[in-house]
């Protein structure tokens, strides 16, 4: 079976941002080095230096709602694990599924280093009032779906966490380099488990088309809104927070998947789609961005029910966790 | 074949059905435990249970014949097993899940230890390897009933109603194994200030085929993909 041409490359940046951020740890700066100093010099800024407030206020809006999209995209996944065809399928699926739930502890973990803490970042996504990737507002309708999100949506998510792992926030750094390893392997099942679909029966071989056909347009929307519309952009990129824009990104996504479908045997559903020799990249259809702000804005197929089930989730447990605060709290006493 | 062979092969397929139809119930939880690191701990225990499911089935036959294509009554799991995690069917609820664990891997404990120590090699093997995973389910989910049990009134109440309705299913999943079971569950039970139920009621029949209304709905839901792609690879 093919490996997933491109992902290897990205996964040597991984371990390149990695090595970067050990060798700015040796040659760090004196203690006083201000915060424009430590971003110019390619440092990483830790949770105790001075920051500004806008720099504060932004990486907690992002990592949060980067934690929140793992946390509500287990929901689309999780609903195939009850009926995975093969008992090996549904080991990898469940523990991909584990995955994400880790991956969320892990950056709500780096939130909470700039000062935001769980209780106020689980209010703020039961609320609505921080959002989640638009993404796992689409339905997934068949067993096909989790091979194309793997492919897909996993792809969309490393081309975008890859320039992450060199962030100048040092926790989100360090925490973007772990989920992106494991984002790899996620990556790298989903394919396999499209390809093996896409060399199947004629009914897998519809079903792996519909997938792609579902899912490849709102993939191409997870980059954001094109640059000129971009409103936390430019700041962003100054504060090192941001490497690349949308479109670049989206363009390196679309450049990678096109060999990767024809290995595959499946069609991406745009006819526009072509080489373009001057360029050097693949011409492609932008995504429908009115659907995306739609989608963004609660409209999209599954919204109300995702964020109907995380408030069940949380309801349903508050009797459990009040019994392990109050056994807490007697234990206390009795050593006390 | 043996027939010490022979027993051991129904013991394991007896072993495997209790892991594999445990995995599908737990997997339920996932998105939807009261704290994000209950779901990973949860996901944990049924992946843990489905690995052990299919080393078990293996070795009976193929694991997907076997986990798919078979109707209730080819199925040989526990009772307690395929019950709903909660007091009724589509029910979620923690304290059920917790005593219906506490349970379970009590019993996993034992069988897993016994396979371990017997002189079948290719069981023992598998044994060996469960035995630390239901060590560690044991103990997940004794945690669980002390803070439950000494918690809140509400979680007091909530986790007896479950152990009330749980415990008859107790004696078909410690079948020889009762006496053993007793002195790992009754101290944890008194430990959390609950009422070990009375021994009455006695439901048996899983490990004959003969089961409740409940597992033909789980394997519905389970093979129905399976089914409807015959021959198909996945």
């Amino acid at each position: 079976m093919p490996g997933v041409a491109g992902a290897e490359r990205l996964l040597g940046e991984v371990e390149e941002a990695e090595a970067a951020l050990r060798e700015a740890a040796e040659r760090a700066l004196d203690g006083e080095a201000s915060f424009d100093a430590v971003i110019a010099a390619d440092q990483k800024i830790e949770p105790r230096d001075a920051m500004p407030d806008a720099y504060r206020a932004g990486l907690i809006r992002q990592i949060a709602q980067h934690a929140h999209s793992e946390i509500i995209g287990m929901q689309p996944e999780g609903n195939w694990i009850s009926r995975a065809p093969s008992l090996r399928r549904k080991a990898i699926l469940l523990a991909k599924v584990q995955d994400e739930a880790g991956h969320g502890l892990y950056l709500y973990a780096a939130a909470e280093t700039l000062g935001v803490s769980r209780q106020e970042l689980d209010a703020a996504l039961l609320t609505g009032k921080q959002k989640y990737s638009s993404i796992f507002n689409y339905p997934t309708l068949s067993w096909a779906d989790m091979g194309a999100i793997g492919w897909l949506v996993d792809g969309a998510a490393i081309v975008n966490q890859v320039p992450l792992c060199r962030c100048s926030y040092g926790p989100y750094a360090r925490a973007m380099i772990r989920v992106c390893k494991e984002e790899s392997f996620h990556q790298r099942q989903g394919y396999q488990s499209l390809y093996v679909l896409a060399q199947g029966t004629p009914a897998q071989r519809a079903m792996a088309q519909d997938a792609v056909d579902r899912w490849w347009y709102p993939s191409l929307a997870m980059f954001g809104p094109p640059d000129a519309d971009s409103t936390h952009s430019a700041q962003s990129m100054a504060w090192k927070v941001k490497r690349f824009s949308n479109d670049e990104l989206r363009q390196r996504f679309v450049d990678m998947c096109v060999p990767q479908a024809e290995i595959l045997g499946v069609t991406l559903p745009d006819p526009d789609l072509k080489w373009n020799e001057q360029r050097g990249h693949y011409d492609y259809t932008s995504p429908d961005f009115d659907e995306l702000m739609r989608v963004v804005k609660g409209d999209g197929p599954c919204n109300r029910q995702r964020l109907a089930h995380r408030n069940r989730a949380h309801e349903d447990g508050a009797w459990v966790r009040e019994a392990a605060a109050a056994y807490a709290a007697k234990n206390r006493k009795v050593l006390a | 074949m043996s027939e010490l062979a022979e027993r051991t092969e129904v013991e394991l397929l007896a072993l495997g059905d209790d892991a594999l139809i445990a995995a599908q119930r737990l997997a339920e939880w996932v998105s939807r435990a009261p704290t994000l690191e209950e779901d990973v701990a949860l996901a944990n225990i049924a992946l843990d249970q489905l690995g052990a499911a299919r080393m078990l089935l293996a070795t009976a036959g193929d694991e997907d014949e076997l986990a798919y294509r078979r109707d209730d009554q080819g199925f040989r799991n526990c009772l307690l097993a395929e019950l709903p995690l909660g007091p009724a069917r589509g029910d979620l609820d923690f304290g059920w899940t917790m005593t219906w664990l506490l349970m379970l891997s009590a019993a996993q404990l034992l069988r897993y230890t016994d396979l371990a120590a017997g002189a079948d090699e290719q069981a023992a093997g598998i044994g060996a390897k469960a035995v630390k995973e239901s060590t560690y389910h044991l103990d997940h989910a004794t945690q669980w009933m002390l803070r439950l049990g000494g918690g809140t009134e509400q979680s007091h109440r909530r986790v007896q109603e479950a152990l009330d309705g749980l415990w008859p299913y107790g004696h078909e999943l410690t079948e020889g194994i009762r006496d053993r079971w007793l002195a790992l569950v009754e101290p944890v039970l008194a430990e959390s200030g609950l009422t070990r139920p009375a021994d009455r009621w006695r439901p048996d029949g899983g490990r004959a085929g003969r089961h409740t209304e409940h597992l033909s709905f789980l394997l519905a839901e389970m093979q129905s993909l399976h089914r409807a792609h015959p021959g198909a690879q996945w």
